[in-house]
């Protein structure tokens, strides 16, 4: 007869119970893994590669912009070059090849980088400075008060501080908030559909670069273009017969023209507030040139020299990001500290209880 | 008495967080980073007013350092520019190196200076170089359970 094999129920074992997780006072044992900030960043960006890259949430016309300088500048090299190294000199596509590196890298620079973000107060800080605003009509939760406002003096001129709603912050001068980003950005300059991010502080001088560079490589393109149908209609040849003999350069000669104008007149204006030390917020507002009623003021932050403004702008110290996306996410020491507090309260009552056993022993 | 919190590890463990002094930016100069050296009325108790001024003004020159714009940031600036700002992906920004200093000296001062008096600062690049935190600490035991613990000890022995 086979033995029933059954297993005795251990009732020791059924009275204590199985192992409760322990309480867990050190936030290392929590079972989730640890988050990078960018996971848990308010604004409306994209992050990519595991935060190295940011980009703006609506990234607008970036692909349209890439593709037309990439297609542009590769018709270039199939179609024109060769007929221009074999007629002219082979420097042309060398020209050209450095050109469109200095583009591309600094479009992808201004379109990849922070551009100045200032992260949202915690808060402990937002709660300080609702402290320090002095609200005299004690309104009801329900109204919002009027917007705040702090002034400073800088270099003799009165600036007027906003307080930012959404981040919950004095903004410091020259700084704004981008409605589609919902960002405060330092040294706001204004946001630009064609890179998909906001030119900042951080991201200025590779704008800068970006629209000289691609100037010069759109003008170049276009004087290229119009000497190779130039030489190809000599001898009695004609137009026509250029164009098509060579129907790509009739494509580029459209894109140039009708951007050559509007990118040389985008560099000139910035080599302007470059030069002036302004950014476009300010100049469109009106910021500095009296256009808002004030009288006779000056933009406080020139350092009234051309060749300085430029310096600080473009050879400036590079600013660090302020938002570190890379850091993890610290535990939150509010719930950290007082189950520790628990612990070394009833530890320390226990040394008193035996303190008095033995001073009364 | 020997001083209640020897080492930071005590203070965050020992004490509980009573409150946080925020220190705003002094914007007077432009928008260089300066923080303004007017002593709170909250730490008044605490520490004496020219260690803390000190230490404010230690930070805002280790600031005006980093962005100094001289001979060093246009070469700085020069050389980024020809290479297309691809040197920022291979070398560390002279504004970088003064960051580490600056972390270096707050951790020293924490250590010699603030936690000694329960007192704790963050660096204010965590706050996005908007205020200087000054968190303020509380032992969370009375002074007199302190005093128990203390004689217990010498009793013990």
């Amino acid at each position: 007869m086979k033995n029933l094999d059954y297993q005795q129920i251990d009732p020791q074992a059924l009275a204590t119970p199985t192992p409760t997780p322990p309480p867990r006072p050190l936030p290392e044992h929590k079972p989730r893994r640890a988050r990078r900030k960018w996971e848990v960043f308010p604004g409306k960006n994209r992050f990519c590669c595991d935060g190295r890259v940011i980009v703006a949430r609506q990234c607008g016309v970036l692909p349209l912009t890439l593709g037309l300088i990439v297609l542009t500048s590769g018709l270039f090299f199939i179609f024109d070059c060769p007929f221009l190294v074999e007629h002219l000199t082979g420097c042309i596509p060398v020209i050209g090849g450095v050109l469109f590196v200095f583009v591309i890298i600094s479009l992808l620079q201004t379109s990849f980088t922070d551009p100045g973000i200032l992260p949202r107060a915690t808060p402990e800080e937002a709660a300080d400075i609702e402290k320090q605003i002095d609200n005299p009509t004690g309104s009801s939760s329900s109204y919002r008060p009027p917007p705040r406002t702090k002034e400073v003096v800088i270099n003799q001129q009165v600036v007027k501080l906003k307080y930012c709603f959404t981040c919950k912050i004095f903004r410091p001068p020259r700084t704004s908030h981008c409605s589609l980003c919902d960002n405060c950005v330092e040294r706001f300059d204004h946001h630009c559909p064609w890179v998909g991010n906001c030119v900042g502080k951080r991201n200025y001088r590779f704008f800068y670069t970006f629209i000289v560079s691609l100037s010069f490589l759109t003008a170049f393109i276009f004087g290229c273009v119009t000497t190779h149908l130039a030489l190809r209609s000599q001898g009695g040849n004609g137009l026509v017969f250029a164009l098509q003999a060579s129907p790509a350069s009739a494509l580029e000669l459209v894109v140039c023209f009708f951007s050559v104008w509007s990118i040389l007149g985008l560099s000139g204006f910035h080599t302007y507030l470059v030069a002036t030390n302004l950014t476009t917020n300010e100049d469109i507002k009106g910021s500095w040139s009296g256009k808002s009623g004030n009288e006779d003021v000056g933009n406080p932050y020139s350092y009234n020299s051309i060749t300085k403004n430029c310096c600080s702008v473009l050879c400036g110290p590079m600013p660090p990001s302020l938002i570190d996306r890379r850091g993890f996410v610290p535990s939150d020491d509010s719930v950290q500290t007082s189950p520790v507090e628990i612990e070394l309260s009833a530890a320390k009552n226990d040394t008193n209880m035996v303190g008095r056993a033995v001073t009364s022993g | 008495m020997s001083s209640p919190f020897h080492n930071l590890q005590e203070l965050r463990h020992s004490a509980s967080l009573a409150n946080k002094v925020f220190i705003q930016r002094d914007y007077t100069d432009g928008t260089v980073c300066k923080f303004q050296t007017k002593f709170p009325s909250e730490l008044d108790s605490r520490i004496e007013r020219t260690l803390f001024e000190d230490t404010v003004k230690t930070l805002n020159n280790y600031y005006a350092e980093a962005e100094k714009i001289g001979g060093q940031s246009y070469l700085e600036g020069c050389l980024a520019c020809l290479t297309v700002y691809l040197i920022f992906l291979c070398i560390e920004t002279r504004y970088e190196k003064v960051l580490k200093k600056i972390s270096r000296y707050i951790q020293e001062q924490n250590e010699k200076v603030y936690a000694p008096r329960g007192l704790l600062i963050t660096d204010p690049i965590e706050r996005g170089m908007r205020v200087i935190e000054i968190s303020v600490y509380e032992d969370r035991g009375s002074s007199g359970s302190s005093s128990g613990s203390s004689t217990t000890s010498s009793s013990g022995r």
